[in-house]
């Protein structure tokens, strides 16, 4: 493919890009079982991560699969007081011209900061979340684990369940798994479901309708706790009772033999109990793993604009 | 005008340079003993030509021979400036390579360069004790100090012309030509 100079979101990607750069992860996992697991591709370049919002695995993530591509990794700290008005951005902008960083990863409460980044800068921007618009290496990182799987996704269907108003992942997720030709499904308190909805995305509000439609995979949101107060949710022993993955909710998972997913990081007793984490089919530990080869396959697929 | 094309190799030449790329190799036993020859073929071309001279290797010797591929994209100089981006193969190297005796295989040598870069992805999977090279056509137009130890041909042509090698498992047939584009307009 030619290079892209930004990934924003999923939507601006074409079939041809998505499926470069889930082919092209492969061989960066196999990189991880060698004895020197680094490769010179990003060798003299510069990654910077710009994180408003706190993150610890996305970031080091994103430093990890950067310093297997051998490029110069820094960490530009956003004090929480200085919060981000349109005009600090623009400064950060300048900044970024001013030290010739090529690749920055951006994370920020308000959706659009990022594309507001790309459109003024050379360097590369990759959108790490913002708001509630898009986390686009989380849905390919999680769209490549589905395809290991199962490396057909036509006709497979996904069961997302959780806070789906308020979360980038179910909407990049479930943008990218339509893609792949999977069938997907939310699963919600009427609350915490979005106004709108694709017509082709099903809508259940409990766990006894979704289990009737026969999902092949369960992806469990993780509840934000500001969202655990009136009016979305009374409470997180409530959310667990109606909604949580319990361990009876775990067992027909178990029996029907079905795979089981979640962005990270969890809250334990809210959407997911201890048994849970112990699955022995959840994929979550993959997810980590192959969230640094997706996240070097599109800094390979990246390419800043010449100085 | 679409550019002029001379055969160099007939798919029976082909074959016949691959035996004798096996033989001669066969004759020369790498210096580190014990474990015998391992082939490591470079993508793309260098993967055929590989594993047809390990199953030459192997009827002569009746020994097996061990074939591994190497893709060199990510140790390309010219990475930053390609217009596309190539899809990335990935390296699979099925045998221990430390202190093994490696012959790397590419279809052709010209500039050195995608050697070197092959040299750099082999070491990042361990220590062999020795790597010979082994090409079917050797191009003069060398920009690093690099030399095969075993060519089925040399040739001197014009730097416009390319060599195309081609084999049926990539290209559907097995020739190998010589290029000659059309001049460019005046």
């Amino acid at each position: 493919m030619t290079p892209r100079k930004d990934l924003l979101d999923i939507a601006s990607l074409s079939d041809e890009e998505i499926t470069f750069i889930l082919d092209n992860a492969v061989p960066f996992k196999d990189l991880f079982r060698r004895s020197v697991k680094k490769v010179p591709t990003l060798k003299g370049r510069t990654m910077l991560t710009l994180f408003y919002e706190p993150s610890t695995r996305t970031r080091s993530s994103f430093e990890v699969a950067a310093s297997r591509l051998s490029a110069d990794v820094t960490h530009f700290d956003v004090e929480a007081s200085s919060i981000v008005k349109g005009e600090s951005v623009i400064d950060t902008i300048d900044t970024l011209e001013a030290m010739r960083i090529d690749y920055v990863v951006v994370r920020h409460k308000q959706s659009g900061i990022p594309n507001l980044i790309a459109r003024n800068t050379r360097t590369s921007v990759i959108n790490a979340g913002d708001g509630w618009h898009a986390h686009p290496t989380q849905a390919l990182l999680d769209a490549f684990t589905l395809r290991e799987r199962w490396p057909d996704l036509a006709g497979r269907r996904i069961l997302i369940v959780g806070d789906i108003q308020h979360s980038r992942v179910a909407r990049s997720t479930s943008h990218i798994c339509r893609r792949l030709g999977m069938q997907v499904a939310y699963l919600a308190p009427g609350s915490l479901m979005p106004r709108e909805t694709p017509p082709e995305i099903k809508i259940f509000g409990n766990w006894s309708d979704a289990w009737d439609w026969t999902p092949d995979v369960v992806y469990l949101l993780r509840v934000q706790s500001e969202r655990l107060t009136e009016p979305f949710f009374p409470s997180a022993a409530e959310y667990h009772r109606h909604y949580g993955l319990t361990d009876d909710r775990l067992r027909i998972l178990d029996q029907r033999a079905l795979p089981l997913m979640h962005p990270g990081p969890v809250n334990r007793g809210v959407e997911i109990t201890d048994a849970g984490m112990n699955y022995s089919r959840s994929l979550i530990n993959d997810q980590v793993e192959n969230g640094i080869a997706v996240r070097m396959s599109v800094l390979y697929s990246l390419r800043p604009e010449p100085l | 005008m679409p550019a002029a094309r001379s055969l160099l190799f007939s798919p029976e030449a082909l074959d016949a340079a691959i035996e004798d790329l096996a033989a001669r190799m066969l004759a020369r036993p790498p210096r580190c003993g014990g474990e015998a020859h391992a082939l490591v073929g470079i993508h793309r071309r260098g993967v055929p030509l590989a594993r047809r001279i390990a199953t030459a290797m192997e009827r002569l010797s009746g020994n097996p021979v061990p074939v591994g591929t190497l893709d060199i994209t990510q140790h390309r100089d010219d990475l930053g400036t390609l217009e596309h981006l190539p899809p990335l193969l990935g390296s699979e190297i099925p045998f221990d390579i430390d202190g093994a005796c490696v012959t790397l295989c590419d279809e052709v040598i010209f500039t050195g360069r995608s050697i070197r870069a092959a040299l750099t992805e082999l070491l990042d999977f361990g220590r062999p004790s020795q790597v010979r090279l082994a090409v079917l056509v050797d191009r003069e137009g060398r920009e690093f100090p690099v030399q095969p130890d075993f060519s089925a041909h040399r040739i001197e042509i014009s730097p416009h012309q390319r060599v195309s090698v081609h084999f049926t498992e990539t290209d559907g047939e097995d020739a190998v030509y010589v290029d000659t584009p059309p001049p460019a307009a005046p």
